[in-house]
This record gives C-alpha cells, sequence and structure tokens, in this order.
C-alpha cells in the first residue's frame, strides 16, 4: 500500500512541475513548513519578501562583524601585554572569519559579495549602531567584549534557531567561538576593577560609556520595531527586541556587582513580581541620530572600510589575472 | 544590479575532523585559484583545530538535487524496513547473529 502512495506522491511531484503551483498555494506551503521548524535551504521556493528580509537582516550581521573589527583594531599595537595582545588579535581574526560566514549565508539567497560591499559603501546597508562609538582607551576593551559581544551572544543564540538553514548554521558555528570573546572583554574588566582607584575608574567610566548603546543592540523596542511582524511569522528572529535586551540585562546585572562596578541606571531594580531587572528608558533620538549617520564614529568607519578595500584593488586585480592564466588547470 | 567580480569563484568546503572520519561540508570560501581556495578555508575554518585535512570544490561543480524532488527521491526508501537488520525475526536464544 505504502509503494503506491510513494508512486502518487511522485506523480504529485510531477504534476506540480508541469502546472505550476500559484503563489498563494505556494505559500502556505512555505508557511507549513516554517511552522514544523523545518530548515529552508537556499534553492527552496521563498516568498520574495522572506529573501529581502535576510538578506537585509544577514548582510547587516556581516557588516556588523567586519566594521567591528575597527574600534577593536586600534588598540592591538597598545595592548598592555603580549598575552592582551594575542588574546585581541585572536578575537578581531574570529570577527573577520565570522564577517566571512556571515556573507557566504546571505550570498546564498543570491546577491554577490560586490553588491554587499557596494550597498555598506553607500549607507543602504547598516551595521549594528554600537560600532559607531569609539574606544577611547583600553578599558574600552573590557566594556566592548563583555558588553558588546555579551548582548551579541544573547542575540545570536537566539539565532541559532532562525528558519534559514544557512544563516542558521553560521550562528552555531559563531556562537561556538564567541563566548571567549565575552569571557576575555569580562576579564578585562575584572582585573582593572581589582586594581588601583584609578585603573578601576576607567572600568566604571567604559561601563558608563558604552552600557546604553549596548541596550541600543537589541534595536526598537517591540512598539516601535518595523520589521519584527513578519520576522516572526517567519521565524527568522525567534525573539523580540525586547525580550532578548530584558534577558541580557538579567545576566549581565549580576557580573557588575561581582566585580564592584556599577550599573549607570538610576531606575535598575530587581523586580520581585516578574523576576526580571526593571530598567530606565533608552534615549531613542540618540539611537536613530546613530542609525542616520551622525553618531561619533560613523564617517570614520565607512572611510576607513573604503580606504583598505581600494588599497587592495591591486591584490585582487592580480588575484584575478593569475586565475585566468590558471584556467586550463582547473578542472 | 551589476558589479564587477573581483572576488574569485565560489568554493565549497570539506573537513576532515580526524584521521579515518568521512569529509563534511562546513562552508564555502571566495578564492581565484586553487592555492588560494586551500588557505582561506584553512585560515577560516580551522582556528580551533576543527580539521586535520581540507577539500575544496569549485561550487559551480557539484551537482545537487532539487528540493522539489525531495519526497519523490526519498521516501519510497521509507517503507523498506526489510532493508535494515532489526527486520528479522530470531529464533528464541540464537547467539552471536
Amino acid at each position: 500500500m505504502s509503494c503506491i502512495f510513494a508512486k502518487r506522491i511522485s506523480t504529485i511531484v510531477l504534476y506540480y512541475k508541469i502546472q505550476p503551483m500559484s503563489e498563494q498555494e505556494l505559500e502556505n506551503q512555505f508557511q507549513e513548513r516554517i511552522d514544523a521548524e523545518v530548515k529552508i535551504e537556499p534553492r527552496e521556493w521563498m516568498p520574495d519578501a522572506y529573501r529581502k528580509h535576510l538578506i537585509r537582516q544577514i548582510s547587516q550581521h556581516a557588516h556588523s562583524e567586519v566594521v567591528g573589527m575597527q574600534p577593536e583594531g586600534n588598540w592591538i599595537s597598545r595592548a598592555p601585554s603580549i598575552r592582551a595582545k594575542m588574546v585581541l588579535l585572536a578575537k578581531i581574526q574570529d570577527e573577520a572569519g565570522h564577517g566571512l560566514y556571515l556573507y557566504s549565508a546571505c550570498e546564498t539567497l543570491g546577491i554577490t559579495r560586490e553588491e554587499l560591499i557596494e550597498q555598506l559603501h553607500t549607507g543602504k546597508a547598516k551595521y549594528s549602531s554600537i560600532f559607531n562609538y569609539p574606544t577611547l582607551n583600553w578599558a574600552d576593551m573590557g566594556a566592548v567584549g563583555w558588553l558588546v559581544d555579551g548582548a551579541a551572544i544573547v542575540n545570536q543564540v537566539s539565532l541559532q534557531r532562525t528558519s534559514y538553514g544557512p544563516y542558521s548554521r553560521g550562528m552555531v558555528r559563531i556562537c561556538k567561538e564567541e563566548s571567549f570573546h565575552q569571557r576575555q572583554g569580562y576579564e578585562i574588566m575584572a582585573t582593572m576593577a581589582a586594581g588601583t582607584p584609578d585603573q578601576k575608574a576607567m572600568a566604571q567610566d567604559a561601563l558608563n560609556r558604552l552600557w546604553w548603546p549596548s541596550l541600543m543592540m537589541f534595536g526598537p523596542t517591540d512598539k516601535d520595531s518595523p520589521n519584527t511582524g513578519n520576522a516572526l511569522k517567519w521565524k527568522i528572529k525567534r525573539e523580540s527586541n525586547d525580550v532578548l535586551r530584558q534577558r541580557f540585562v538579567d545576566k549581565t546585572v549580576q557580573q557588575a556587582e561581582l566585580i564592584g562596578l556599577t550599573i549607570p541606571d538610576s531606575d535598575l531594580k530587581w523586580n520581585e513580581e516578574t523576576g526580571h531587572y526593571d530598567f530606565g528608558e533608552i534615549n531613542w533620538e540618540e539611537f536613530y541620530n546613530v542609525i542616520k549617520g551622525n553618531g561619533p564614529a560613523n564617517k570614520q568607519r565607512i572611510k576607513h572600510h573604503k580606504r583598505a578595500h581600494d588599497e587592495g584593488a591591486w591584490v585582487r586585480k592580480a588575484a584575478t589575472a593569475y586565475a585566468n592564466k590558471q584556467k586550463e588547470v582547473l578542472v | 544590479m551589476s558589479v564587477e567580480n573581483t572576488q574569485g569563484q565560489l568554493w565549497e568546503v570539506f573537513i576532515q575532523s580526524k584521521n579515518n572520519l568521512p569529509y563534511k561540508h562546513v562552508g564555502s570560501v571566495h578564492a581565484s585559484d586553487k592555492e588560494m581556495a586551500i588557505q582561506n578555508a584553512r585560515d577560516l575554518y580551522t582556528r580551533r583545530s576543527e580539521g586535520r585535512g581540507i577539500w575544496v570544490v569549485p561550487s559551480n561543480c557539484i551537482v545537487a538535487s532539487d528540493p522539489q524532488d525531495e519526497e519523490a527521491m526519498f521516501d519510497p526508501s521509507d517503507d523498506k524496513i526489510y532493508r535494515h537488520a532489526t527486520f528479522y525475526k530470531m529464533p528464541e536464544g540464537s547467539q552471536n547473529i
């Protein structure tokens, strides 16, 4: 009996090939797969808006990894010890790797690397607003690892369950590698907080400056989030901005208290009823201003990326010429 | 939108994590030639001793089944349980089989 059933399925598949399904039928079938937690793979049918949303989100994520190397790169030659320097180099190399995993995932959706880079340079594609803040001193390396990577991990752990296969697999890989990033940052903060009063003050100052921008990394509140609706329905995002932000706050408060630092929020208070910390209002005006390109370092970040890209043009040209010469050798 | 391709071609990367284990697909890299592909794969996918061997294959050389054919291709084997050892009844008390 099941043999006949299998045959019937082949007939149905054949029929669909001859008689294409309507957009609506395809979309229903797509949603059924999403609801059943089936991962969507590159060559499968998907709604245009799903593809667009993914390209926007994954490219933004990739650009963030790559641009995120800049505020840290500044401190490689200024690291206080060989150990700190090795660790920072390894971390930055990871960020480059994470950018590449994500670009690859994004390219499976039918956009090229050149187009992605061009969108970054023209400002069509965004990257995380946090990287438009400058890193002023070594304590900022601690705060970036602890808070910025910490916030990124909360987001990325959730995204491991995203519905698009290549994105999900990239996230699994990134999460495996990322936990050292947060720990090395917290180690720097703990060391400075236990140092001289001046060192402790530096650590506190870094926390003061980077705390609120870290909370902004999760994006607008749910009621103002224009991209959340379909993203949750399609399971591109698995949890809302506010849920993820709350999780980050809940995790981080104890870590600050343990090393004797104070989170710069007078409204921060444990709420026995909800089992979460209540926290103060985020300065959304600042958030939107930075997104619009008016943050302290927006121009510098893009200018630097363009310069590095342009200065590497001859390498790409030479490699392409060499590849063309080798063509006959290549398969 | 068309921008000139200066990023090399796409290669799929397969890593053998230990001797005698199968090579497993881990992702892709851009490279303009074979050596660069191996080097990029090594830098990108084996930063934490994930591999003892790497294969790189130009992505356009891979022939893949069509996701639309998934049921037709693979469902027919679902009901052939007699292909598994557990299908067969062994006489009570039989040993070493």
